[in-house]
């Protein structure tokens, strides 16, 4: 009888061996170890036996039963991997195949340039104030030591709504507006951007509309020499730390004394290129010592304040910046044209330029 | 400005300055330039002598000649009619670069030719300077001209030309003069003025004429007197520098009135003294006198223009141009020299409505009171040398000016303190000297005595950023202010309208930029204000009035780039709408306009096209980011040039605060979506700060219910009825199914809502979830007459 367990021990573990999968495993435990399989089966016959026999074959037995038990679960186990691994085969996808393509916005680069001269002066504690487009005669000129007639308003055409009112041409106009609203004339630090208007005819480098940044601060001994520390600070971040500046003299009725500053060229680094037409200076923009007529004007003593202005167009930044070399492009609106500015910079990655 | 270097060597010594370090040196101190160029570009010239000139035996016109040039002898087929045997004559080599081209060694009409002989026309000379033989001939050069050298050099055209864009305070540059000291000051040298004084006859000009100044818009004015002038052409170094300075060469007495004026910066003008009469008024026009200016045009005046009135009628336009009659002509003899000076602003508003020019942009900017004297005996004396003149003894006239210096006062410790160096005494007082000011120095303070031809310079900050631009701003170095920490920041409608964009980006929208000025027929798209801005003077009909609405604008954005063949256009800006009410009032708005595709994924089947629903969700998702999205509602609403049954307005609680819909077809023939919003009534609302509440932590349990419903019945009017009867544990209700079709009768609707119920206390039981659900069919058949599908 012992021989006979060994035979269905053998007979049940080549079958285990070729059995194929779960199920066919499932089925053989049912056929050995089912209760009415042929291990059990066998349990029948032992009344037969006598006490010691039925010892030592209940022993065996055991045994048997075991180590069917151990195969079939060692076997199940596997067959499960590979069952498994065959699932997930069968779910192999072409990762090259395109996503999903949902819109990816972004931000006008014009206000791209805006955003980040805001951020980095509001770093040094300037606030961002802005007022009205249709200004007034009085905030545009007068007040800015340009009265009517003067010479210098041939400069800047206006498009006028009223004899008094018309759009602005600077945001310098902000210049009188800030300091007259601050009432305990104490120190002043403040950039304003914002829309302006010229009657220009639009071409390459010239729009009827376009944007300017003012800059003032105003204290008890605010210098040159400050603005020219504050701006190094503006051109380095937005062209690199390496960039020097320099001051021109130049001419605007609202500041004296006035600069034209130029960036040290970003492209050749100084030597001369054709983006700096040879000179190894970019004009970047414009400012000066506020004149003591418009903080005289304004209710600031000019004998016990000083301050300066400067103004950024923020469009011919963006064209030095991104190579651009059409102001109208940045209103014409080509989706083509704004979507290559819709991901962020170097400045997030360790490693910049 | 067009400065020559050789009119400029004339008053001050610039030999063995380049002309480009000259313009360089001169924007260091704060002059810009627009160009240094040749006054003549061609290259490579050289005089020549014909010495053999024949007819082509095939050709009526070419001229087959030897010329002699100096080195060579060479072969030249020439064209010219003039073209004769033992002519001087401008050869241009073979390599020479002229403005139509380089020239070649070349076979004409089967002769060699080893160059060409140049008419003036050819060397690349204005246009406007060229006489008729200029462009006709080649040009006949005297008989003692030297062959073999630079032809441009002895007829004194070797000159060079800065195109400066002088700074609109400095009136002083309008001078050879005055740029002669601005020169002096940047290389520290001396200049030198003209001479003026010549011999005059015993008869005075005071015996003759007797001046009446009735306006006080008349600073000064001048006469002087010259008799019996021969009117010709003038000498070639008065034409070659008027030429460079891009005037216009006419006659030797014209051509002196305007040498004057380059030289002093004084404009001058000439009468014909015989037509003039003896008397000489300077008035206020009268309102409506006309007077014919020298152009033969009839214009008519009013009391703010100035006029010089003989005893029968106006005869000049003060500072502005000559009348007709009084007009040196070819036969002129006796001329009348007019220096003055005019009210600035006055010549400035005659001259906007007249004519500007060289004269009136003087006047403008101011004249130097000290320079009118010394301008009218230079006239004198140039009519004398080069129109055979008598100068009449003396100078007539009226002059209130004072000629004095003016005197600024200013510390060390200012100008140190303004441009934040720390200048010793010796160097301001350098940099002062180096202008020609006078100054001293007495306890600290500085007397600068500044001259009247700078009449830019009157207050100490004038001196500072004199001193500034000598010494050089270079010299600056840069340093941050020391001032106490304070928090910078934006306004709150700066901040929204970043909060807005960031979304309206994050969404897929991309910002743009348009403008803010627009014809009459997009600013009457999409609304009928009656309270536009328009401009006084707009520059086209295309911009004339200032928008109302942004949708015009997105619209043709949007236009712009479905011609580009654009698939999608998503797009938004944040931009200020104008008002005439409320003293011009400017509102903020938000608007976006989108198109096409949202999302797709064509190789498996995704798409989202951009209809009604998907702007209202990217909206619902703007208002849900802003914390409004409880109290947000879309409510039907008609509106201009919008699509009558796709149009919403959007409401906060019972608030409009924008709209959104398709565009109508009429407007806009694709299927267009738009929003605007006014950021005003959505910055006014009130929300609260994010206060966290705990979430319940029993499992949720969810209901479907579908109901037949007429078509027309809004899903909003049942999920209220939803809401309402369903009680406190109803957590969520929203529509998951509408369906028309197979099934459901013709005029009737499936709309299936999921109810999800939770509690904070226990886990629900289905029965008391159904009991709910139960009720809430109940209640939607009671209020709205529908029942289950």
């Amino acid at each position: 009888m012992i021989d006979e367990l060994k035979d269905i021990k053998n007979e049940a573990l080549d079958e285990i061996k070729k059995a194929s999968d779960e199920k066919e495993l499932n089925e053989l435990r049912t056929k050995y170890l089912g209760k009415k399989g042929k291990v059990s089966l066998m349990t029948k016959q032992m009344g037969t036996l006598s006490v010691d026999e039925k010892k030592e074959f209940g022993k065996a037995l055991n045994e048997i039963k075991g180590e069917i038990t151990e195969v079939l679960e060692e076997a199940m186990k596997k067959a499960k991997e590979k069952a498994l691994n065959e699932r997930l085969e069968s779910e192999k996808i072409d990762v090259t195949l395109p996503g999903v393509s949902a819109l990816s916005g972004g931000m006008h680069p014009l206000m791209k340039v805006v955003e980040e001269v805001e951020d980095l002066f509001i770093s040094m504690g300037f606030d961002v104030a802005s007022g009205p487009e249709m200004e007034e005669d009085l905030y545009n000129f007068e007040k800015l030591n340009l009265p009517k007639n003067h010479p210098a308003r041939d400069d800047q055409d206006s498009f006028y709504i009223t004899a008094e009112r018309l759009l602005r041409t600077q945001t310098s106009a902000m210049q009188a507006r800030v300091m007259e609203g601050n009432k305990e004339k104490t120190e002043i630090r403040v950039i304003c951007p914002g829309k302006t208007y010229r009657r220009d005819d639009d071409d390459a480098t010239h729009s009827h509309q376009f944007t300017q940044i003012e800059g003032l601060m105003v204290g008890e001994n605010i210098s040159l020499a400050h603005l020219k520390g504050v701006l190094e600070v503006f051109v380095r971040r937005l062209f690199g730390e390496d960039r020097e500046i320099r001051l021109r003299p130049n001419y605007f009725p609202f500041t004296e004394p006035s600069l034209e500053i130029d960036v040290s060229c970003f492209s050749c680094g100084g030597k001369g290129c054709n983006i700096c037409k040879g000179t190894g200076w970019i004009e970047i923009l414009g400012g000066g010592m506020v004149h003591p007529n418009v903080l005289r004007g304004c209710g600031y003593d000019p004998d016990k304040f000083t301050g300066f202005a400067f103004g950024i167009g923020p469009e011919r930044v963006a064209m030095l910046k991104y190579g651009i070399n059409d102001i109208r492009s940045f209103y014409t609106n080509d989706l083509r044209f704004l979507k290559e500015f819709n991901r962020v910079e170097s400045g997030v990655y360790n490693e910049s330029k | 400005m067009k400065v020559s270097r050789k009119f400029l060597n004339d008053y001050i010594d610039i030999n063995g300055i380049s002309t480009q370090n000259l313009a360089d040196r001169l924007v260091s101190v704060g002059n810009e330039y627009d160009s240094v160029s040749k006054f003549v570009p061609a290259t490579n010239l050289v005089i020549g002598h014909v010495v053999e000139c024949e007819m082509h035996p095939d050709s009526k016109k070419l001229h087959i000649c030897k010329i002699d040039l100096g080195d060579e002898i060479v072969q030249i087929v020439c064209g010219a009619p003039n073209m004769r045997k033992g002519l001087k004559v401008i050869v241009a080599r073979v390599g020479a670069n002229l403005p139509g081209g380089v020239i070649k060694k070349a076979k004409l009409a089967g002769y060699e030719s080893n160059g060409m002989v140049c008419a003036f026309s050819e060397l690349g000379i204005p246009h406007k300077f060229l006489r008729k033989e200029d462009i006709e001939g080649i040009y006949e050069l005297p008989e003692d001209a030297p062959v073999g050298e630079d032809p441009l050099k002895y007829l004194g055209l070797d000159d060079e030309v800065i195109d400066f864009d002088f700074t609109s305070n400095r009136a002083d540059m309008l001078s050879m003069i005055g740029i002669a000291y601005e020169t002096g000051a940047a290389y520290e040298k001396d200049i030198k003025l003209p001479e003026n004084e010549c011999e005059e006859i015993a008869e005075d000009v005071n015996d003759i004429y007797k001046i009446d100044v009735k306006t006080d818009k008349c600073m000064a004015y001048l006469g002087k007197m010259v008799r019996g002038v021969k009117v010709g052409e003038s000498p070639e170094f008065i034409r070659n520098r008027l030429m460079a300075s891009d005037i216009r060469p006419i006659n030797n007495v014209v051509d002196i009135s305007n040498y004057v004026m380059l030289e002093y910066g004084t404009p001058l003008h000439f009468f014909d003294a015989d037509k003039l009469g003896n008397k000489v008024i300077v008035r206020n026009a009268r309102d409506d006198e006309e007077i014919v200016t020298l152009d033969g045009i009839s214009r008519k005046l009013d009391e703010s223009d100035i006029v010089i009135a003989n005893d029968k009628e106006a005869v000049a336009l003060a500072g502005v141009m000559g009348g007709l009659d009084t007009e040196v002509t070819n036969e002129t003899k006796n001329i009348f020299i007019e220096c003055a000076i005019f009210d600035k602003t006055s010549v400035r508003v005659t001259s906007k409505k007249i004519l500007r020019s060289e004269s009136s942009n003087r006047f403008e900017k101011g004249i130097d009171p000290n320079r009118i004297l010394p301008a009218i005996k230079r006239a004198a004396y140039l009519l004398n040398k080069y129109a055979s003149g008598s100068v009449l003894k003396g100078v007539t006239g009226v002059d209130k000016t004072s000629k004095d210096d003016k005197v600024v006062k200013v510390t060390l410790d200012k100008i140190n303190k303004v441009l934040g160096m720390n200048l010793t005494k010796e160097d301001v007082i350098d940099s002062l000297e180096r202008l020609k000011f006078k100054v001293s120095f007495k306890d600290g303070e500085f007397t600068v005595l500044v001259p009247t031809r700078r009449l830019d310079v009157n207050i100490r900050e004038d001196i500072i950023e004199e001193v500034g631009r000598i010494y050089g701003y270079d010299k600056i170095k840069g340093v941050l202010p020391e001032v106490s920490i304070r928090c910078g920041g934006r306004s709150k409608l700066e901040e929204m309208n970043r909060t807005l964009g960031d979304k309206l980006i994050g969404l897929g929208l991309n910002q743009v930029l348009t403008y803010s000025l627009l014809s009459d027929r997009q600013s009457s798209l999409f609304n009928d204000d009656k309270n536009k801005v328009y401009l006084l003077n707009p520059m086209s009909e295309d911009r004339k009035v200032l928008r109302t609405t942004l949708l015009a604008s997105l619209l043709e954005v949007f236009e712009y780039n479905y011609a580009h063949n654009a698939e999608s256009v998503n797009i938004f800006e944040t931009a200020s709408v104008y008002f005439t009410d409320d003293n011009y009032s400017e509102k903020p708005r938000i608007a976006g306009l989108m198109y096409g595709d949202y999302m797709v994924n064509a190789w498996e089947g995704v798409k989202v096209w951009v209809n009604f629903y998907t702007l209202k969700g990217v909206l619902t998702s703007v208002f849900d980011y802003l914390g409004l999205g409880s109290r947000l509602k879309f409510e039907a609403a008609e509106r201009k040039d919008m699509h009558p049954y796709r149009c919403a307005n959007i409401l906060i609680g019972r608030e409009v605060i924008g709209y959104m819909g398709q565009v109508h077809p009429n407007v806009c023939d694709k299927e267009v979506y738009v929003f605007e919003l006014d950021t005003d009534k959505i910055m006014n609302q009130k929300v609260k700060n994010i206060k966290y509440k705990e979430y319940s932590k029993y499992p949720s349990v969810s209901k479907d219910l579908a109901f037949l419903v007429p078509k027309d019945m809004k899903s909003e009017d049942i999920l209220e009825v939803i809401k309402r009867s369903a009680g406190r544990l109803l957590s969520d209700a929203f529509v998951f199914d509408v369906y028309e079709g197979d099934g459901v009768s013709d005029g009737m609707k499936s709309i299936a809502y999921n109810l999800t119920f939770t509690s904070f206390d226990r886990t629900l039981s289905d029965e008391e979830v159904n009991k709910i659900t139960e009720n809430v069919v109940k209640n939607v058949h009671d209020k709205l007459g529908v029942n289950l599908r």
